[in-house]
């Protein structure tokens, strides 16, 4: 059995999605990142082929992806993440017509036509407000993990209005606002409220029309998809796997070029 | 033995080095700054002018040395020097908002007028226009720093969403003679800082140079309508654009743009276009941003990306490059009040209608995307750029991409973000079915590893 493989490099997390011929996900892995982008995306890889009980030999084509992309020596082609979670969402959910990619660093919106091919996208600019890196400001002024973020936001009966977008300035308004005595979920909520805006705002340079399909990191986060889904007035598709999804593009972008671009459902396993 | 003798004799027996459009550009503007370090030695008045709106044909007639500011600025990007000038503006309490050609601008008067390329001398008079609302503030800069008088033209610009002034209208002429009794106010002025007579003759020659030049310039532009396209309208436009504004009313820039339209014509005859192989054609929305021209440039071409055309040579020329726009040189004063009132408002519209006349263009010159660049600091440009872009994805299917930067503050560009971005368009323009990939890791090799 012959395999391809995506290896998706962005700022905080690597991930990795190998595949066979029939598009079965066999294999799969995240690192956080490190300081040497070469270094963790060949450790991820080589933890994907691990998880799929396979060799490097058996695999015929890499893609790499995301902000790290070049930095896959081992790979063939580098492909854009807008490009790859487009490809990622169409396959895990067919209906897709607007991808919304919240990771690390950065946000983006993506308009994917009934083929698969992206219509239009759009991206924040360098500053880092409304993405993941959002959270993880909170997350360090509250001192809680990332995981348990949303949850606690979700319990909040007076949400706290965040005005700052600047992830800088949010950290010492988050920390003043419980000085004051509000209580953690209310601010959080406010966080939470603070990103969706501002992802909202973003989507809607592209359209957001349904089905909606929820990638990236920020995805895992319960808060964040239920506003985006009042937001949106619609029902979001979230994959459990919706953080692999660009290294699962790039590995679809793979198996086109080993086997030839077909169009076949991905099939979820391992 | 003359060399038109030998020429006649021996054709191509001294044959002069073939003109290159960017060789002779540099020397040209080499000589510029060459000239302006000289002015106050030879004893020349200065004028500081903008690109836009500046009457400089009128301040020809004076024998004034220019000093454009904006191209200051920009060639302290290009010359890789504008972070120094904009830290200094800055340090001296001017915001990170605002326009960085006038940070860089500040910088230099910071620094005792020692531009990259030279000394620049203060001027003798400075004229500012509404053409946008920044020049104002940046006369009254240097009436504060450098004590130089300003000359505000006042230009008549919009009129209504669907109304234009046109000349024959009652409207049309009453802005020409609006404008025609500024330059009658400018002119005494110019009379009394230089000592000179205002020389009706000498204004109708300048103007007609300036006839020729645009005439050239049109030509040129429309070389680039043809596949593959002869020059990238957003690097080598930018040197054409350059001499059009410094040179204007010369007999030098009559010259550079004879010759340009005339290599260039050879060019499109031997089938030669600016990258080996044309892929896409493409339109640039926006400012340049001079700091790193060079690397876009090189993103997009290293997808066989050409940008045919710019409307930044649009209205950087002031809205000169209409055929319409010609001066009657047999009442060359109210000529030129007539032309730079339609010019203004051109310039104007251009800015507010921005989607009708890229349409235009889009259709003129065949592309298969556009590209906006917006610039924060720069608001008359950038604003309304989602609205146009929105429009000519919905209603005309024209793929579009949007980043952003600054004019020359590096400080706003980031490289990795802004590749990322090139090459997702290009991933989409290829889906779409435009032209064949390129083999990804070719394309991947030269570009770069820029993360």
């Amino acid at each position: 059995m012959k395999y391809v493989a995506g290896v998706d490099v962005g700022s905080t997390q690597t991930k990795a999605v190998i595949i066979d011929q029939n598009k079965t996900i066999v294999g799969r892995a995240l690192l956080d990142m490190e300081t040497s982008m070469v270094t963790i995306a060949q450790d991820t890889y080589k933890a994907a082929l691990a998880n799929a009980h396979i060799t490097e030999d058996q695999v015929l084509y890499v893609v790499g992806t995301g902000y790290g992309r070049y930095n896959v020596k081992f790979g063939q082609e580098q492909v854009t993440e807008i490009s790859c979670h487009a490809r990622g969402a169409i396959a895990l959910f067919p209906g897709t017509r607007t991808v919304i990619d919240i990771g690390g660093q950065d946000t983006k919106a993506i308009r994917v036509k009934a083929d698969g091919q992206v219509g239009d996208f759009t991206m924040n600019d360098k500053c880092a407000a409304g993405t993941g890196r959002f959270l993880g400001a909170a997350s360090y002024a509250l001192e809680m993990s990332l995981s348990d973020l949303g949850p606690l936001a979700l319990k909040s009966q007076n949400p706290v209005r965040i005005t700052t977008t600047c992830t800088v300035f949010a950290e010492s308004e988050i920390i003043s606002h419980l000085a004051k005595g509000m209580l953690p979920e209310d601010v959080l909520m406010g966080v939470h409220q603070a990103i969706t805006s501002r992802c909202v705002s973003l989507a809607r340079r592209v359209g957001i029309d349904s089905e909606v399909t929820f990638t990236g990191g920020v995805s895992r986060n319960v808060a964040i998809v239920k506003l985006l889904e009042e937001a949106a007035g619609m029902k979001i598709n979230v994959s459990p796997d919706a953080h692999y999804c660009g290294a699962l593009g790039a590995a679809l972008f793979s198996h086109d070029r080993a086997f030839g671009a077909e169009t076949r459902p991905v099939a979820m396993a391992a | 033995m003359t060399t038109e003798i030998l020429d006649a004799v021996l054709p191509g027996a001294i044959a002069a080095a073939p003109f290159d459009p960017r060789v002779e550009g540099q020397r040209l503007m080499k000589d510029w700054y060459t000239g302006l370090t000289m002015a106050r030695e030879r004893g020349q008045h200065v004028a500081n002018v903008f690109v836009m709106g500046n009457a400089i044909e009128i301040l020809r007639t004076f024998d004034f040395q220019f000093v454009f500011p904006e191209i200051n600025s920009l060639q302290t990007g290009v010359r890789k020097a504008s972070e120094e000038y904009i830290r200094l503006s800055e340090d001296y309490g001017m915001s990170p908002d605002v326009c960085s050609y006038v940070k860089a601008d500040v910088g230099l008067i910071l620094k005792e007028q020692q531009h990259p390329a030279g000394l620049i001398p203060k001027a003798d008079i400075a004229i500012a226009s509404n053409m946008c609302s920044t020049f104002i503030k940046w006369a009254e800069i240097w009436e504060r720093l450098l004590k130089t008088p300003t000359f505000v033209l006042d230009l008549p610009g919009q009129r209504g969403a669907n109304w234009q002034a046109r000349p024959g209208d009652a409207q049309h002429a009453a802005d020409s003679r609006w404008v025609e009794a500024q330059f009658r106010d400018l002119i005494q002025k110019c009379e009394k800082i230089t000592g000179k007579r205002f020389n009706m003759d000498r204004l109708a020659e300048v103007e007609e140079r300036v006839n020729k030049m645009i005439f050239h310039w049109n030509n040129v532009m429309a070389l680039n309508r043809v596949c593959p396209a002869p020059f990238n309208a957003m690097l080598d436009g930018l040197t054409y654009i350059g001499i059009m504004n410094v040179y204007r009313g010369t007999s030098e820039g009559v010259e550079y743009m004879r010759k340009l339209e005339e290599q260039l014509r050879a060019k499109v005859a031997r089938g030669e276009g600016r990258v080996v192989e044309e892929r896409f054609r493409l339109l640039f929305s926006g400012t340049p941003c001079y700091v790193s021209m060079r690397r876009l440039v090189e993103l997009f071409e290293t997808w066989g990306g050409v940008f045919a055309y710019s409307d930044y040579l649009t209205f950087a020329s002031g809205g000169m490059d209409a055929g319409e726009l010609v001066y009657d040189t047999s009442r060359p004063l109210e000529s030129l009040a007539e032309i730079t009132a339609l010019a203004a408002q051109r310039g104007l519209s251009n800015q507010f209608f921005a989607h009708e006349r890229l349409a235009q263009q889009i259709r003129d010159y065949d592309v298969d995307g556009i590209v906006f660049h917006g610039v924060k600091s720069c608001r008359f440009v950038s604003s309304g750029m989602a609205d146009t872009r929105d429009y000519l994805n919905k209603r005309l299917k024209v793929p579009s991409l949007y980043i952003e930067s600054d004019l020359i503050d590096p400080r706003y560009w980031s490289d990795a973000q802004i590749k990322n971005r090139v090459d997702a368009f290009f991933e989409t323009l290829h889906q779409r079915g435009g032209a064949a990939p390129l083999a990804a890791k070719t394309v991947a090799a030269a570009a770069g590893s820029p993360a």
